[in-house]
């Protein structure tokens, strides 16, 4: 008898993604929708989708989802699990969302210790709007607003979103993981369903950084973008969990 | 002098360079990315500085840094982008610092979609951020003009010691056209003594917008009052289309949107239907005037907007109930159609 | 014995499950599919392990993996 071993999770929606290929966002949908599975929270569940190459987050998932201004979408979902405690909220949000323009809102949230959770999709660079600079954007790199490679003495270098948070003092889950290559993907659900179920039993904030690629703009196939992230973004952005709740009694 | 076919957002940069706009702040937002992906390769070229800021609100902010030490500075954003740089634009108009701002608008509100739009006319004409403040806003038509005014607004900026404002829209941001850069004819100024530039041989320069003496802030506003009066008396610009006596309707639209009432207007001539276009080239100061004498041959007025209906108060207002007023547009990102505007205007002259 | 099945027109060809396998037992078609793409496909059903690696790392779910009789648990997931 034939049983299925790996198949589209319940909480994950039946649409194509409009997503390029080789776009690692769909293995992050698909990690969190199996949580959601895994957890039983698929009907309880609100995300807050961003502005960036997956504003249509909201397609993707059979949950309900608000979409939310460019960075504020810790604000919008401070504001949705305070007047509902008993959801469970996720913030969904790329390298310009949350590194860039949501700098304010992501620390604070962290800092307050809101009880939601944060998928953080680093692929260094700004997909949606055609491959511009992000914060997240390696030394040397090509974008179209740094056309003679990213330089740090103008720029900076790039910003560590998991260490940084990780400074603050609240209790916080803070990990980075990888979704370019499969034992980093399988890793990386481990830390989503930390942070998940951290927030199910109302613990702290959480934020799961996922290291992700994309071929479009980095002007790579999908199989080279994968060697992209390993020698370029892993040394950088090392994986790891950065902060667990437990940390904070040592404090 | 030879013409170069370009983008309007790519023109839009050259133009601001060639007025000597050499400090541009900004961040990527749909459909004016253009301007600063053009503007990170060409402004090395030049010497000046491109800094792609966090924000909207950072790159505002920034503007007020820059104005501030005196340069010719100016940024680009399309309305989300534009409703989080309203704070530091009042900061700026109450400060009486130079600034360009272009927006190159898409449909609203909110996230609304990336598609051409003229829903930001109450935004750009009417304040947008807080306090008596007006901005000088000048809405191109064609991408020409884009460079035409976007070369001037920054004179004017400093002329006026006021933040400029260039209303595109998406299609004026993303189609192109040919252009030619004329050498910029500017009346001397006199020079930035109230600039921080440092305190060298002279009394320190404050620049700031709180006055917390009541009869000191009064005195700002009405300052700033008098540069607007000027404003209305100097600069307002407009264009005729085919007005005359024999005028049925008067048309008032601008932006692109004013070209395809042009196209209206030559398709209607040839069925022997008299309809005068009045185009306003600044939206503030508004042309008032021009449309309330355009308007009386007339026996009906329609303003047409890419819009729920903005502009359309301006000139009721203009009309001085001598004359109905109607409107027609639409919105989403929706361009109307000749056959469309054709369609209402018939229905009005019946 | 483990089975994949490739829904061909989810597929939009990025080639991650060819670079996934173990056993290297994935390649592309050279017939392209409802949209354009050259979608994955398996060629050699007999040697695969059911590891579910190509289905993990699919970005389009396009991956189902059915098994009958027994399979090795080879990671927690």
């Amino acid at each position: 008898m034939m049983k299925t071993i790996f198949t589209n999770p319940e909480s994950l929606a039946p649409n194509i993604t409009h997503y390029c290929p080789g776009c690692t966002h769909g293995v992050a949908h698909r990690l969190v929708a199996e949580i959601m599975d895994e957890l039983n929270v698929r009907e309880r569940t609100v995300g807050v989708g961003p502005v960036g190459c997956s504003v249509f987050i909201y397609n993707y998932f059979e949950c309900d989802f608000l979409e939310a201004a460019h960075g504020r979408a810790p604000a919008f979902a401070s504001g949705l699990k305070r007047a509902n405690p008993e959801l469970i909220v996720f913030t969904y949000q790329g390298d310009g969302d949350l590194a860039s323009i949501g700098t304010n809102e992501i620390i604070h949230a962290a800092n307050r210790g809101e009880k939601f959770t944060t998928i953080f999709i680093n692929n260094a660079i700004y997909g949606m709007t055609g491959g511009q600079m992000a914060p997240t954007t390696m030394p040397g790199q090509v974008t179209t607003t740094c056309p003679f490679g990213r330089n740090v003495s103008d720029a900076g270098y790039p910003i560590r979103v998991a260490e940084m948070l990780a400074t603050l003092r609240t209790p916080g889950y803070i990990a980075r993981g990888a979704v370019h290559l499969p034992h980093y993907i399988v890793q990386a659900k481990k830390y989503i369903r930390k942070a998940f179920q951290y927030q199910k039993e109302n613990v702290c904030y959480s934020m799961v950084e996922l290291l992700s690629t994309c071929p479009t703009n980095w002007g790579l196939t999908p199989k080279e973008s994968t060697a992209w992230v390993e020698e370029n973004m892993i040394p950088y952005y090392p994986p790891g969990e950065y902060k667990t709740p437990e940390d904070a009694e040592d404090a | 002098m030879a013409k170069i076919l370009m983008k309007g957002n790519e023109a839009i940069g050259e133009a601001a360079i060639k007025a000597g706009g050499l400090f541009y702040f900004c961040y990527p937002i749909t459909p004016q990315t253009e301007v600063a992906e053009y503007l990170a390769r060409r402004m090395p070229e030049v010497g000046g500085v491109f800094l792609q800021a966090e924000s909207e609100i950072a790159a505002s902010n920034m503007l007020f840094g820059a104005a501030a030490a005196g340069r010719r500075c100016f940024t680009s954003s399309s309305s989300p982008g534009i409703s989080l740089m309203q704070e530091a634009i009042s900061y700026i108009a109450g400060a009486q610092l130079p600034a360009v701002i272009v927006n190159i608008v898409r449909g609203g509100p909110g996230l609304g979609g990336i598609l051409p739009a003229q829903s930001d006319y109450f935004q750009a004409t009417k304040g947008g951020g807080h306090g008596d403040y007006r901005l000088l806003v000048y809405a191109p038509s064609t991408v020409q003009e884009a460079v035409t005014y976007t070369m001037k607004a920054f004179y004017m900026a400093d002329k006026y010691r006021n933040p400029v404002m260039i209303l595109g829209d998406g299609m004026i941001g993303q189609m192109m056209e040919p252009v030619e850069f004329p050498e910029p004819e500017e009346e001397a100024l006199p020079p930035k003594t109230w600039a921080t530039t440092g305190a060298k041989g002279r009394k320190p320069n404050i620049i700031k917008s709180l006055f917390l003496d009541p009869n000191a802030l009064e005195h700002n506003s009405i300052t700033l009052q008098k540069k607007y009066l000027e404003m209305e008396k100097k600069e307002i610009l407009f264009e005729r289309y085919n007005c005359s006596k024999n005028n049925k309707l008067l048309l008032v639209s601008y932006g692109t949107m004013a070209r395809i009432c042009k196209t209206v207007i030559d398709e209607l001539k040839k069925k022997k239907i008299s309809v005068g276009l009045l185009r306003p080239i600044t939206v503030y100061p508004f042309p008032y005037e021009a449309i309330y004498r355009a308007a009386q041959p007339a026996k009906v007025v329609l303003s047409v907007e890419m819009s729920m209906g903005q502009m359309v108060e301006d000139v009721e207002r203009a009309v001085k109930a001598t004359r109905p007023v109607h409107f027609f547009g639409r919105t989403g990102g929706i361009v109307p159609s000749p056959e469309e505007v054709a369609d209402e205007i018939r229905k009005l002259v019946a | 014995m483990p089975r994949v099945e490739i829904d061909r027109d989810r597929c939009k060809g990025c080639e991650l499950c060819t670079q996934a396998c173990p056993q290297q037992i994935i390649r592309m078609s050279r017939e392209i599919n409802a949209k354009g793409y050259f979608a994955a496909e398996v060629f050699d059903r007999s040697r695969c392990i059911g590891c579910c690696l190509c289905a993990v790392v699919c970005p389009d779910v396009a991956i189902t993996v059915c098994s009958h009789g027994m399979q090795y648990h080879l990671y927690d997931y």
